[in-house]
C-alpha cells in the first residue's frame, strides 16, 4: 500500500484549550492521496483534531508531523503552501467580489514585489473553473446563495495550491442538494487533482459514501480507522454514537448505509400514557 | 485592479481608483494649505505664498511662512495622517467600524498624562512627554487585560469602553483639581488645537510616522487584509495572527499617543477618515493609504475653518472635527439604516 510514513500525521497528542483537555494521547495518520473523513458525536474532538493538524492549535504534548517535520516549528507561510484549511466560519469582507476573494488564496505565494504574477492569475481562474464559480467572478460574495458562497470559499482554498486540503464541516448550514454538490466537488478534487483531503462531516452516510478512509472518534479517542466498509458497522455506530441502527448496502454506491432503529417496533406503537 | 509586470518576474498590483483618491486628497490638501498659509494677521496672496516657498520672498514673508504658518500646516497634515492610519488599523483589527482610539480609551489615556502635568505644573515639553507615556501605558493595560491567547476584537472593544469610562472620570477629577487658568488651558488642549505649533512639535511625530507608516503599510498591510476574513482563515493562509495583532496594536497606540501629544486628542478624525476613504475608493479592505490622505486633508480643512470661519475668534481645530465628524457619523448611520444594514 503505502511506502514510508504519510505526509501528515499526529502522534501522542494532548489537545487542550486553556485548561480544558479535549484529547489525550491521540495518534492519527492521514494516508497520502486519501479522502479522509473524521466522524464522531458532538464534542468528541474532531474539529479540535483538525485545528491541531492545520497548525492552528499547538498540542500540549506530542506533535503533528508534516513531511516528517514538527508542523509548529515550520513558518506559517511555508505551511500554508503545503496545507490548506477551510475553517468552519469565515467572513467575506463587505462588497468583495468572487474573483477578489478567490485571489486572496494566493497570499502565501505573494510578496512585496511579487504581488500578482501570471501564475497567480492562472491559478485563480483554474480554481474558479474547478468549483464552477467562474461565471460569478464579478458578483459580490454577499449576494450569493449559501451553496455558491461555500464553493467560492473552497475555490479560495484551492487557489492556495496545496497538496493537502483540510475542511472543517464544509456542508453545515447547506440544504441536502448543496451538501451533495459540495461533496461531489470534494470527491472530484480528490480523484482528478490527486489532492489529499481531510474533512470533518456530521452525516455518517455522507462520510461512508465519499470517504476512502474513515476516522471515528469518541471522547477524544480514535475508536476505529480504516475503509468505510470496515469502520461502519452496526455495533461500531452504537458504540460511537450510542445509536441503535441497522447498516445496509447503499443501493446507489454499495457503501454502508446507516438506518437508525425505529423508536420501538411498529407493532408495539401505542398511545403514550398521560 | 491594475497590474504592472516587469520581465524579471516582479509584479505590482494597485487600484487606480484608490490612487486617484490619494492624489485628489493630496491636491485638495495642497490647495487648502496654500489658503491657510496665505491668511492670517499678515495676509498674503496665494502667489506670494508660492513665491516665498520657492525661495523668492522678503525676510518678513520668509519668517512668517517658514517659522509660523508652515509648521502649523505640516503639523495638521501629520496629525491627520497619523490619526487616520491608527483609526484604519483599529477598525480592521477589531472588525468593527466603531473601533477608533476615541472609543478604545487610548486618547483618554494620553489626556490623563497631559492633565497630570497641567495640575502639577510643567513645560509644554513635559506635557507632550506625559501624553505619550500615558497613552502607551493605557495601550499596555488594555493589551494585558485583553490578552488571552491573542487579542480578540470584541474583548478589545469591551475593555476599551471600560477603560474609557474610568479615564473620563479620572480626567474630570484632574480638571477640578487644576487652578482655573490651567484648567482653561487644559480644556483647550483636550479639544485638540494646532494653535502655535512649531517645528519642534512636528518633528517627533514626523519621525514616528516615517518609521511606522512604511512598517504598517508595506509590512502589515497585506496581512491585515487577510485578517478581515477571520483569524482562522488568515492563519490558514499563513498569517502569523498573534504577532501581527501585537505589532499593529503597538504601532497604532504609538501613532495615537504621539498625535495627541502634538495637537491634543483631536476627535473623530481617526473614526471618520477610514470610513470616508472606503466610500471614496469603493474597495473593500483597510484602505490604509487613502485613509491617511483623507485624514490629513480633513484636519487641514478643519484647521482652516477653525481659523477663518468665525471672524475675530479662533476655534480649536478639534471643535470643528468633532462637529463635522459627529454630523458625518449620524448621516452615515441614517444612510445605512435606510439601506437596511443597521
Amino acid at each position: 500500500m503505502q511506502a514510508g510514513p504519510p505526509r501528515l500525521s499526529g502522534t501522542g497528542m494532548t489537545l487542550a484549550y486553556d485548561r480544558r483537555t479535549i484529547a489525550e494521547d491521540l495518534t492519527v495518520a492521514v494516508p497520502d492521496r486519501s479522502f479522509t473523513v473524521v466522524i464522531g458525536p458532538n464534542a468528541c474532538g474532531k474539529s479540535t483534531l483538525l485545528r491541531a493538524l492545520s497548525r492552528m492549535l499547538k498540542p500540549t504534548t506530542g506533535a503533528v508531523l508534516l513531511d516528517g517535520e514538527d508542523i509548529q516549528r515550520r513558518p506559517a507561510r511555508q505551511v500554508a503552501r503545503t496545507l490548506g484549511l477551510l475553517p468552519q466560519s469565515s467572513i467575506a469582507p463587505d462588497g468583495i467580489t468572487v474573483a477578489e476573494l478567490v485571489a486572496r488564496g494566493r497570499y502565501p505565494h505573494q510578496g512585496l514585489l511579487r504581488q500578482w504574477s501570471r501564475e497567480d492569475e492562472r491559478v485563480v481562474e483554474e480554481s474558479m473553473t474547478a468549483t464552477g464559480v467562474a461565471d460569478l467572478a464579478d458578483r459580490a460574495v454577499d449576494e450569493l446563495s449559501g451553496g455558491q458562497r461555500q464553493r467560492v470559499w473552497i475555490a479560495m482554498t484551492l487557489a492556495q495550491q496545496t497538496p493537502l486540503l483540510l475542511l472543517d464541516e464544509p456542508t453545515t448550514y447547506l440544504d441536502i442538494a448543496h451538501q451533495i454538490e459540495i461533496l461531489d466537488l470534494c470527491a472530484r478534487l480528490h480523484e482528478e487533482q490527486g489532492r489529499t483531503l481531510v474533512a470533518v462531516l456530521h452525516d455518517l452516510n455522507h462520510a461512508a459514501r465519499y470517504a476512502t478512509h474513515l476516522i471515528a472518534m469518541r471522547d477524544g479517542r480514535v475508536v476505529a480507522a480504516g475503509p468505510p466498509a470496515e469502520v461502519v458497522t452496526a455495533e461500531r455506530v452504537e458504540e460511537v454514537f450510542g445509536l441503535p441502527c441497522r447498516v445496509i448496502e447503499d443501493p446507489e454506491t454499495g457503501t454502508p448505509l446507516v438506518v437508525p432503529a425505529a423508536r420501538r417496533p411498529a407493532a408495539q406503537l401505542a398511545p403514550e400514557p398521560a | 485592479m491594475t497590474v504592472l509586470r516587469t520581465p524579471g518576474g516582479l509584479s505590482l498590483r494597485f487600484r487606480p481608483r484608490a490612487l486617484a483618491v490619494g492624489a485628489g486628497c493630496a491636491l485638495l490638501a495642497a490647495g487648502l494649505g496654500v489658503l491657510a498659509v496665505a491668511g492670517g494677521d499678515y495676509p498674503m496672496t496665494p502667489a506670494d505664498v508660492l513665491r516665498t516657498l520657492f525661495g523668492g520672498g522678503t525676510p518678513a514673508e520668509e519668517f512668517i511662512i517658514h517659522e509660523l504658518r508652515l509648521p502649523r500646516l505640516v503639523t495638521a497634515l501629520l496629525v491627520g495622517a497619523a490619526l487616520a492610519l491608527a483609526g484604519a488599523v483599529f477598525q480592521s483589527l477589531v472588525r468593527n467600524p466603531l473601533g477608533s482610539p476615541d472609543m478604545l480609551g487610548f486618547t483618554q489615556g494620553a489626556s490623563t498624562g497631559a492633565l497630570v502635568v497641567v495640575v502639577l505644573g510643567g513645560s509644554s515639553l513635559a506635557l507632550s512627554g506625559a501624553a505619550v507615556a500615558s497613552g502607551l501605558a493605557t495601550g499596555l493595560v488594555v493589551y494585558l487585560l485583553t490578552w488571552r491567547n491573542g487579542v480578540h476584537g470584541y474583548r478589545l472593544i469591551l475593555v476599551g469602553i471600560g477603560i474609557t469610562a474610568i479615564l473620563t472620570g479620572v480626567n474630570g477629577y484632574l480638571l477640578t483639581r487644576a487652578p482655573l487658568m490651567d484648567a482653561a488651558r487644559a480644556v483647550l488642549w483636550l479639544t485638540g488645537s494646532l494653535d502655535g505649533r512649531g517645528w519642534s512639535e512636528a518633528l517627533p511625530l514626523l519621525i514616528v510616522l516615517a518609521v511606522l507608516a512604511p512598517l504598517v503599510l508595506l509590512g502589515c498591510g497585506p496581512a491585515l487584509r487577510m485578517l478581515e476574513m477571520g483569524d482562522d482563515t488568515a492563519a490558514a493562509l499563513g498569517v502569523p495572527v498573534r504577532r501581527l495583532r501585537m505589532v499593529l496594536l503597538a504601532a497604532a497606540v504609538l501613532l495615537v499617543s504621539f498625535a495627541a501629544a502634538t495637537a491634543g486628542p483631536v476627535s473623530f478624525v481617526a473614526l471618520t477618515a477610514p470610513h470616508l476613504a472606503r466610500r471614496l475608493t469603493r474597495s473593500p479592505g483597510p484602505n490604509l493609504l487613502p485613509a491617511m490622505a483623507v485624514g490629513a486633508t480633513l484636519l487641514v480643512g478643519a484647521d482652516l475653518l477653525a481659523q477663518r470661519a468665525f471672524t475675530g475668534h479662533q476655534l480649536p481645530a478639534g471643535a470643528i472635527t468633532g462637529a463635522i465628524g459627529g454630523a458625518y457619523l449620524v448621516w452615515l448611520l441614517a444612510v445605512q439604516r435606510r439601506a437596511g444594514r443597521l
